[in-house]
């Protein structure tokens, strides 16, 4: 979007920018350079090296990548690998695909119906982590949860949720979680697209596939990869699913910002916590750029 | 043919609503069901003989209550303002100034923000707290939380600012509005819908926050909801079913009825899909 | 434009790194608050007629956990104790801090506020955290902070050194314990004789209690014999109510108060870990799903009240707590439906100090802190909470092992005989930072991996005494007998 005169002028801009300026430099910043100096160091909150912390260079960054432990359940490689499968099956395929085609089924489509399930899914959204955790913790439950209950009706047993698909459970949570935010983000970019387009495209007879792939999915593109930046970033570093399984069973879903709180708050380590926190974002920052390199090329060709 | 291919994209369409409407609705059956059931359980039943004796039990934890209605309210309250201002101030000054660098600004502190206001910056945050003399005080939650949503409130809020359209504004700029007049007389009205989508947001994040409140706060008095809740527990670490669900609907509550009402008030959605 | 931006960039960095560097002194005590070298050496009365106000902090909220003691302080402790500071003309306020979070939370509360140079006045503390907020620098002796006077209470003389040594590190006392616990098999006594068993059962071997386990399991299929704690979930409750159980009844304690080690290979482990294998993994005398699942010490306690559960291994604040009138798992015939028997060691004579039986016990207490600005009224108000009067108050209202041998188990001759039976075969925590922040989790982690029928015996073991050694060095580790 191209600007003929900017409606403010550079210095007014800044004194709007000015609150926002020192909440980022205080919350922010200051506290990010203060987690690169303290990995630095083997410093903790009890124990002796709370007195008497040491500077130990890369120390914390060599032990988070020492291969020959890395991937044990309860370190850092595992954690990373556990992350990685829950940001791309609650992520990508889940909150994305989900809030999209829910965007898309209520395309042009008004009535109580839509209300009333736009308000279900934003419902899931906005109610307290901590009573969804109680929630889903009874769904969930192996012998009394509604889940089961429904699945043991129709024959298929009681699968064990908490422990033996407990990775696949967060994934579904989290999608329940945050569908809501994709689904709002395409309903309102499909609410800008002319309807005309549409229009022709039935009259043309069209199928409803044919109409996705060929007209709306092309416009979207750029909307899903900034969506896809955003619900990446939030999954990536989302501290929900400790309230429903606390990281367990035996760290199977130990997600990066699980495994943080373990290190900095339950041991005290903040030299390691630290370390930790520099790695993520460190990882955070590549994720961003990958897709924003991705955004860029579809934009030239748009 | 035609006709048939409509039918079957109803019979899909409506399956589709059917699947959702249960995936979104079944695990919140238990929140609705057992806060009127007398006896102690995960599993969701219809309650033989439902009470309100739960809720009179929730009622008598001055305590708890008192975090409810008092201390959630006015940290939600003041980040909601706060982000709200903050974040209209901020886009609009990204809109429609030529700022050097503020896509990448943007950009990172979207990065900065979902990493730092993890559990790894909860020290650095409780030490700088400290030296401001704001421990204990719900002023330090509020800035805290106002500072770790900020990026993203930004980024939203500048995807309803872009769609504004600039003519309204500049033509108060040329019959010789002040930056202040055009932002409060004329822009201002017209991102509403926006600033109340943020305000929700915003008001949701903060009245949900368990982390910052329980880092920075002291005196039980000022301690929200997402702590108190842990009171029903019992010595042994246990909850105990019967209370603690009935406090988490009272707790849900509110933010139900504040999203509905901005709904139907003002309608809760983006603007353009946010495209960038 | 590039150049600018790169000037703000470098100006935001440098700004944010002096600001860090002024926060990130890594001298997590900073010397602005904390009176640390500056504290009395002997406590001065002070001038009466200042107002003075303290603050307890406890795990206690009237009208939800720790009830007992929250009302401990309100009716008797609070109102007594001004009383007597008004009778001596001082003016002083207490007001209690109900804390309702868990342990976990309050501890890191603890761990910020007096890293902070703050905090409440007295806090209510449990008993293992002390090596590691002491080594840390955190709480001070009770000598550092009163001076040698503290020694004047007339309380000291009626608490067992043993249960001193709840609060006390590297021979330092640092507060005042409540009471004791110690920790047998509870039992269903319906279920037991409902599959044969006697009413007054005592197992005095590993494979009696097996043996037991498995009558119950032949003839009652839905029930499940035996829990003995593992696993992560249940943190402490894991180490102390499970592995101690089981490993003191190989010979060994969990640290080697002889020469100073944490044993972390051996047959001992071997032993006790192929016990939970078969308990768990190989004849499924235990529902390893209660060990595994975050919630799984409510349902084993569930489990217990409604029978579906014959035996537990657990603390005594299960009998008078849980299982109470008002518990979480409430059940009513407690008297008539529960027995309880001695953990026997793996066969008589085995167990550590060449016990038959074997018990390990924990307890909580209050702490002064260090960073308070009245150390004389504190310290008073310490005292007071444990003095004769004030601990059979609390006994009205929660039957327990108190600290102090002139205040007896009211009521309640279950307690009383775990009291008399139990206490002189028991054995406390390490007094030893790295128990808590690496040796207990650790332990925890290798039950749940064989529980869970990850790892065999051989190789938890493996995993454990590598961890452990680079944890807390090669010199202070050994083999077990």
């Amino acid at each position: 979007m191209e600007q003929r005169r900017p409606i403010l002028s550079l210095k007014t801009g800044l004194v709007f920018l000015l609150p926002a300026f020192v909440f980022v430099l205080l919350f922010l910043i200051v506290p990010f350079v203060w987690i690169i100096i303290i990995s630095f160091t083997n410093q903790s909150l009890t124990g002796v090296t709370a007195l008497h912390p040491q500077f130990v260079g890369l120390g914390n960054y060599l032990d988070l990548f020492n291969f020959s432990t890395w991937m044990t359940r309860g370190n850092f490689g595992s954690s990373l690998f556990i992350t990685m499968e829950f940001v791309i099956g609650s992520a990508l395929i889940g909150q994305v695909l989900l809030g999209l085609a829910l965007a898309v089924a209520f395309y042009r489509r008004k009535g109580t119906l839509r209300e009333f399930v736009n308000t279900l899914v934003i419902l899931a959204w906005i109610i307290p982590d901590v009573v969804v955790a109680f929630s889903w913790g009874a769904f969930l439950n192996r012998d009394y949860g509604t889940l089961n209950a429904i699945l043991n009706a129709i024959g298929l047993g009681r699968p064990d949720w908490q422990l033996q698909y407990s990775l696949f459970a967060i994934i579904i949570f989290n999608t329940w979680r945050g569908t809501a935010f994709s689904m709002l983000l395409f309903s309102s970019a499909l609410a800008t697209i002319p309807p005309s387009y549409m229009e022709t495209a039935e009259v043309l007879g069209a199928t409803f596939w044919q109409k996705l792939r060929d007209i709306l999915l092309p416009l979207l593109r750029g909307n899903i990869i900034t969506d896809m930046i955003l619900i990446t970033l939030w999954t990536f570093n989302t501290f929900s699913p400790f309230l429903l399984t606390g990281g367990g069973p035996s760290y199977k879903t130990e997600v990066i910002s699980i495994f943080t709180y373990r290190v900095a708050f339950k041991f005290f380590q903040f030299g390691e916590g630290g370390a930790i926190a520099v790695v993520t974002m460190a990882i955070n920052f590549v994720l961003v750029m990958v897709y924003l390199f991705i955004l860029r090329r579809q934009a030239v060709y748009s | 043919m035609r006709k048939f291919r409509k039918l079957l994209g109803s019979v899909y369409y409506y399956l589709f609503v059917a699947l959702v409407v249960a995936f979104f609705g079944l695990p919140l059956l238990w929140l609705i069901l057992a806060p009127f059931n007398s006896r102690s359980y995960l599993a969701v039943e219809i309650p033989a003989n439902p009470t309100l004796d739960n809720f009179r039990a929730v009622f008598q934890n001055k305590f708890a209550m008192h975090a409810l209605t008092q201390s959630n309210l006015i940290l939600a309250v003041g980040t909601m303002l706060g982000i709200t201002l903050i974040s209209t101030l901020t886009a609009y000054a990204l809109s429609r100034a030529r700022i050097p660098g503020r896509n990448y600004m943007t950009y990172s502190l979207m990065l900065f923000s979902s990493v730092v206001t993890g559990t790894a910056a909860m020290v650095p945050v409780f030490l700088i707290i400290s030296r401001m003399g704001l421990i204990d005080s719900y002023l330090g939650v509020i800035l805290v939380i106002i500072g770790g949503n900020l990026p993203a409130a930004i980024f939203i809020m500048r995807d309803f600012v872009d769609g504004i359209p600039r003519s309204y504004e500049e033509s108060a700029v040329v019959s010789g509005a002040s930056p202040f007049q055009v932002f409060l007389d004329v822009a201002l009205p017209l991102v509403r819908p926006g600033m109340m989508v943020i305000a929700v947001w915003a008001f949701v994040n903060a009245w949900g926050a368990f982390l910052i409140p329980f880092v920075l706060l002291r005196s039980p008095n000022k301690l929200p909801a997402s702590t108190a809740i842990y009171s029903f527990y019992t010595e042994a670490g246990t909850p105990n079913i019967k209370l603690v669900s009935a406090y988490a609907l009272l707790y849900t509550l509110p933010v139900v009825v504040f999203y509905l009402f901005i709904n139907w008030k003002y309608g809760f959605r983006f603007f353009g899909g946010i495209k960038r | 434009m590039k150049k600018q931006l790169y000037i703000l960039v470098a100006l935001l960095v440098t700004a944010s790194m002096v600001l860090a560097a002024c926060g990130a002194t890594p001298t997590a005590a900073p010397a602005t608050a904390a009176p640390v070298t500056a504290a009395p050496a002997t406590a001065v009365p002070t001038v009466p007629a200042e107002p003075i106000t303290l603050s307890i902090i406890c795990r206690c909220v009237m009208g939800g956990n720790g009830e007992s003691t929250a009302k401990w302080m309100l009716q008797y402790v609070i109102p007594k104790f001004q009383e007597e500071m008004t009778a001596q003309g001082k003016d002083v306020t207490v007001e209690l801090v109900q804390f309702g979070g868990s342990d976990e939370e309050l501890k890191a509360r603890y761990a910020l506020d007096l890293a902070a140079g703050s905090g409440n006045d007295v806090m209510a503390f449990d008993g293992f955290w002390t090596p590691e907020f002491a080594s840390g620098g955190l709480i001070k002796p009770l000598e550092a902070i009163v001076g040698p006077t503290y020694l004047d209470w007339e309380g000291w003389a009626h608490i067992p050194t043993a249960v001193q040594q709840l609060l006390t590190y590297q021979g330092k006392v640092y507060g005042i314990p409540v009471g004791t616990d110690a920790r047998v098999i509870w039992y269903r006594k319906d279920v037991f004789k409902q599959a044969g068993l006697p009413d007054n059962w005592q197992p005095k071997s590993w494979e009696e209690l097996l043996a037991a386990a498995r009558t119950i399991k032949k003839a009652l299929p839905n029930v499940v014999p035996l829990q003995l704690n593992a696993g992560t979930a249940m943190g402490e409750a894991t180490t102390l109510q499970g592995w101690y159980m089981a490993f003191l009844g190989t010979g060994n304690n969990v640290y080697d108060f002889q020469t100073n080690k944490y044993p972390v290979t051996g047959q001992g482990f071997l032993d006790t870990l192929n016990l939970y294998k078969t308990i768990y993994v190989d004849e499924k005398l235990g529902d390893a799903r209660m060990q595994l699942l975050p919630d799984g010490r409510l349902l084993s306690f569930q489990g217990f009240r409604d029978g579906t559960v014959a035996m537990l291994v657990e603390g005594d604040y299960f009998w008078r707590s849980v299982l109470a009138k008002g518990g979480d798992a409430e059940l009513t015939n407690r008297d008539a439906l529960v027995g309880w028997a001695k953990m026997p060691a793996m066969s008589p004579g085995k167990g550590v100090n060449n016990q038959d039986f074997v018990t390990a016990s924990g307890g909580t207490g209050f702490i002064l802190n260090p960073n308070t600005k009245y150390t004389a009224e504190a310290w008073a108000l310490t005292s007071f909470i444990f003095s004769k009067d004030s601990l059979n108050f609390f006994s009205t209202l929660q039957a327990g092992i108190r600290s102090r041998d002139d205040v007896p188990v009211p009521n309640d001759p279950v307690l009383t005989t775990i009291a008399k039976e139990m206490l002189p075969l028991t054995v406390t925590r390490p007094p030893d930072p790295a128990y808590s922040l690496d040796v207990s989790p650790e332990i925890q982690l290798m039950t749940e991996r064989v529980v869970s029928g990850e790892m065999t015996p051989q190789q938890a073991m493996e995993a454990f005494a590598k961890t452990i050694t680079t944890d807390v060095g090669a010199d202070k580790v050994e083999a077990t007998k």
